[in-house]
């Protein structure tokens, strides 16, 4: 534990005046907009949106100038403000099916309809620094085709059409919402996706690498990944109907895994869902690995003991603002209790010293 | 019914809007009607959901902030604003558009207004479809030389 201490109020409050000083960094370099950082460091303002667990491209990009980039800590910033605001209700399901698609790719299905989309991607690209940006320049527009209008399907369901993977069933249940009330275990696949979603990017890369390497392993295949705008839809009590009150850019990724049959069904594909704020492919993608490690239990699997079917290791370790809470708050005073372990290390060490040389000190 | 889909697609696209748009657009309207408030500009957040398996059961995504407000103008129609994001104008300019448009200068709101807005919006949705539709792979089969 550690205890309030008082004092050091004028030391806090010129360390705050030289953190505001060292943020802004060399007044010969001109300072950052919130909007240059939205623009131009929109994935990093993804992020904070997807773990703050807060859609607001504004406040993000704030977070991070705020943070001087440190990103855990814009989180932190984002979750804060988040208790703040009243909450006006939930809105009806995105339909991702509707998602006007930036990306929209298949590892499985070459000649998938709607086609491969590659979107503004890092793929393929040669990861050698560009020095031309090093420069300011204008960039040239990127081409046009003639644009697509018709819906783009879901892949997995050319696959349910011919029964081959697992129907996901939908219902209007109302999921439990861990920012509302503990996470208490079991959990249930909701509630799971709920703390991926807003898990820590590097958490979930790590449990979804880890099922890669072995431990867990559930054969994933991407069946698709998409990126793009959906509308969002909420019931407004007093008008009576419901209308759409936004507009957000999701990265859905479902993954087709092994099988699951029994003596009454035969064999079929299982699934694995991610949905992030954000362009958040890596994220997504991991989401969904970790979603279908976790089901060991639903789909009659084995437990392995791993990692990522540890449903407890996993949604008590996945939040980086419980978890940096947690380990920073050691920095913080602690004198009492370190006082009492001097005294006891003083303790012991005077009675081992008593049982190394009796003799000596019974001649004393 | 067609009243209510009328006015659910005005609020939706006085929701989505950029707040910069539809002020500059309001502005150059020049319509400033009296009003007093039924409920003033409130910023909060919305759970927003998504489902398993983009089909399946709801689960909590994260929540997207939300401005809303209600008044009424002095002829008794009432508007409403619920928008994307934290701005208070946004939100008295939506609900402002949304009363006027319960009131016989609803063509002129909806010529000055919504059609410039949702034409926009319109060709920045269909701009971005163009270019994805660019990075389509087209594949080929590379023809082997036996005949």
């Amino acid at each position: 534990m550690y205890v309030a201490v008082k004092g050091g109020e004028r030391a806090i409050d010129n360390a705050h005046a030289w953190l505001a000083e060292e943020r802004r960094g060399d007044l010969d370099v001109a300072e950052l907009s919130i909007a240059q950082i939205r623009e131009q460091l929109s994935l990093a303002v993804n992020r904070v949106m997807a773990e703050g667990s807060l859609y607001d491209p504004d406040l993000a990009a704030l977070a991070i100038k705020q943070s001087r980039g440190d990103m855990i800590e814009a989180i932190f910033l984002i979750r804060a403000y988040r208790t703040t605001l009243p909450r006006f209700g939930a809105t009806a399901p995105v339909d991702t099916e509707a998602m006007a698609c930036d990306r929209r790719i298949s590892a499985t299905f070459k000649d998938a309809p709607g086609g491969q989309v590659l979107g503004p991607t890092f793929d393929y690209t040669h990861r050698l620094l560009d020095f031309a940006l090093a420069a300011e320049g204008d960039i040239p527009e990127a081409p046009q085709s003639e644009p697509r209008t018709e819906v783009t399907p879901h892949i997995t369901e050319f696959l349910n059409q011919e029964g081959l993977i697992q129907t996901e069933v939908s219902s209007d249940d109302v999921p439990g919402d861990l920012t509302r009330e503990p996470l208490e275990l079991p959990s249930s696949r909701p509630l799971r996706l709920q703390a991926l979603t807003r898990g820590d990017e590097g958490f979930v890369l790590s449990m979804a690498y880890s099922t890669q390497r072995g431990y867990g392993r559930n054969h994933a295949f991407v069946g698709e990944l998409r990126i793009g705008k959906v509308a969002v839809e909420m019931d407004i009590p007093e008008l009576g109907f419901a209308i759409e009150v936004g507009e957000i850019e999701l990265t859905e990724c479902e993954t087709v895994n092994q099988f699951q049959g029994s003596k009454t069904e035969p064999p079929q594909f299982t699934r694995g869902y991610g949905l992030v704020f954000g362009q958040s492919e890596r994220k997504s993608i991991s989401m969904a690995l970790v979603d279908r490690a976790l089901r060991w239990q639903e789909l009659g699997e084995d437990n392995m003991g791993a990692p990522a079917q540890d449903e407890e290791f996993v949604l008590y370790h996945s939040d980086n603002i419980q978890a940096t809470g947690f380990l920073e708050h050691i920095k913080l005073p602690h004198y009492v209790d370190f006082q009492s372990e001097l005294e006891l290390i003083r303790k012991l060490r005077r009675e081992a010293m008593e049982n190394i040389n009796p003799v000596q000190e019974a001649a004393e | 019914m067609t009243a209510e889909n009328n006015r659910r697609s005005w609020m939706s696209v006085l929701a989505k809007t950029p707040a910069g748009r539809l002020l500059a657009l309001w502005h150059e309207l020049g319509a400033e009607p009296d009003f007093h408030w039924l409920r003033a500009p409130e910023i909060g957040a919305t759970m927003v959901r998504g489902r398993l398996g983009g089909t399946g059961a709801p689960f909590n995504l994260g929540e997207m902030t939300l401005t809303r407000c209600a008044l009424q103008l002095e002829s008794g129609a009432v508007g409403h604003g619920y928008v994307q994001g934290r701005d208070k104008d946004k939100a008295r300019v939506a609900a402002l558009v949304d009363a006027l448009m319960q009131t016989e200068q609803a063509e002129a709101v909806r010529a000055a207004i919504l059609t410039p807005l949702q034409a926009e919006m319109t060709a920045s949705k269909g701009t971005r479809a163009a270019k994805a539709a660019a990075t389509k792979v087209d594949f080929f089969t590379m023809v082997r030389g036996e005949d």
